[in-house]
């Protein structure tokens, strides 16, 4: 019985946050429904016995990206209201929704066989954490480093591409040295 | 009420075809990017619940993985929006035609 009030009443907020994100004119109200959808997804995989990958969500998801987000947002304007392009709305909407329910029914498509045998079954009376660890430092170590790697070559990459220019700090020059500097930066389009 | 693994798919599909009618219509990059981790989190739903109704544990570590993936697209893509940002002042999808014949 709580369980299917926390099912419809998550459901219902995570459906309306992302819908206020794909829809909304203002950046800033999108990334905070974003968060907010982020936060509620949460509790989905709480209800579903996931703990880790709950708290996961929560530390990954709003914790990391978001602010991640925040920062990158602070280089664009994010008061202008957001352009849309304008195509046919049916189109669009028909499109999605038949293209949702094909993946979903390829990634039912296995569950209606029912020869299904659990790989790494989950053991009672062990913790959500404690399975996760065992299962993936002895079963899935190699896609864990791999994943590690991956990590570190996303980190360089964003450091590399974001860092260029850093030195410079627009509030730390007097109007002249500015002047300076649009000055070059408009010959250097010209040209 | 019983809540089954049904009610779970359906509500991913649900979450996945809001994501899509984002990336089909929004033409801000950075839009663009959140309508991207509304699939990914839609799909971590779904890993989720199959993995709770076969007491499986495969669906939570792919659940992870995409997690991790999420985190290393969302650093380079920004990365990569901050420099085109410096270099054109606009974010905008129609002005990255540089490569049309």
């Amino acid at each position: 019985m709580f369980e299917a009030i926390a099912f419809y009443l998550f459901a219902f907020l995570t459906i309306s946050m992302f819908y206020i994100v794909v829809t909304t004119q203002q950046a800033l109200y999108a990334l905070t429904a974003l968060a907010a959808g982020m936060i509620f997804i949460s509790a989905f995989f709480f209800i579903l016995g996931a703990d880790f990958l709950g708290a996961v969500q929560i530390i990954v998801y709003t914790g990391a990206v978001m602010a991640l987000y925040a920062f990158g947002m602070m280089f664009f304007d994010t008061t202008r209201d957001v352009k849309e392009k304008q195509g046919n709305k049916f189109i669009i909407v028909g499109l999605s929704t038949l293209s949702a329910v094909l993946v979903v029914l390829i990634v039912s498509a296995p569950i209606v066989s029912d020869n299904i045998v659990a790989l790494y079954p989950v053991v009672d009376g062990i913790g959500n954490t404690q399975e996760v660890g065992v299962v993936l430092f002895t079963k899935y170590l190699i896609p864990f480093e791999v994943a590690a790697v991956m990590l570190l070559v996303a980190m360089v990459a964003g450091i590399v591409l974001a860092g260029k220019k850093m030195d410079l700090s627009l509030t730390l020059m007097n109007d002249a040295e500015i002047r300076e500097l649009n000055e070059e930066k408009n010959k250097k389009e010209l040209s | 009420m019983e809540i089954g693994l049904s009610h779970y798919l359906v509500l991913s599909t649900i979450l996945f075809a809001i994501g899509l009618v984002g990336v089909m219509k929004r033409k801000n990059l950075l839009l663009l990017f959140f309508s991207t981790e509304i699939l990914l989190n839609s799909v971590n739903i779904a890993f989720a619940a199959i993995s709770h109704y076969y007491g499986d544990l495969t669906g939570q570590m792919f659940a992870f993985f995409v997690i991790a993936i999420a985190a290393s697209e969302v650093a380079v893509g920004l990365g990569l929006l901050i420099v085109w940002h410096k270099r054109h002042n606009n974010i905008d999808l129609d002005t990255m035609s540089s490569m049309k014949g």
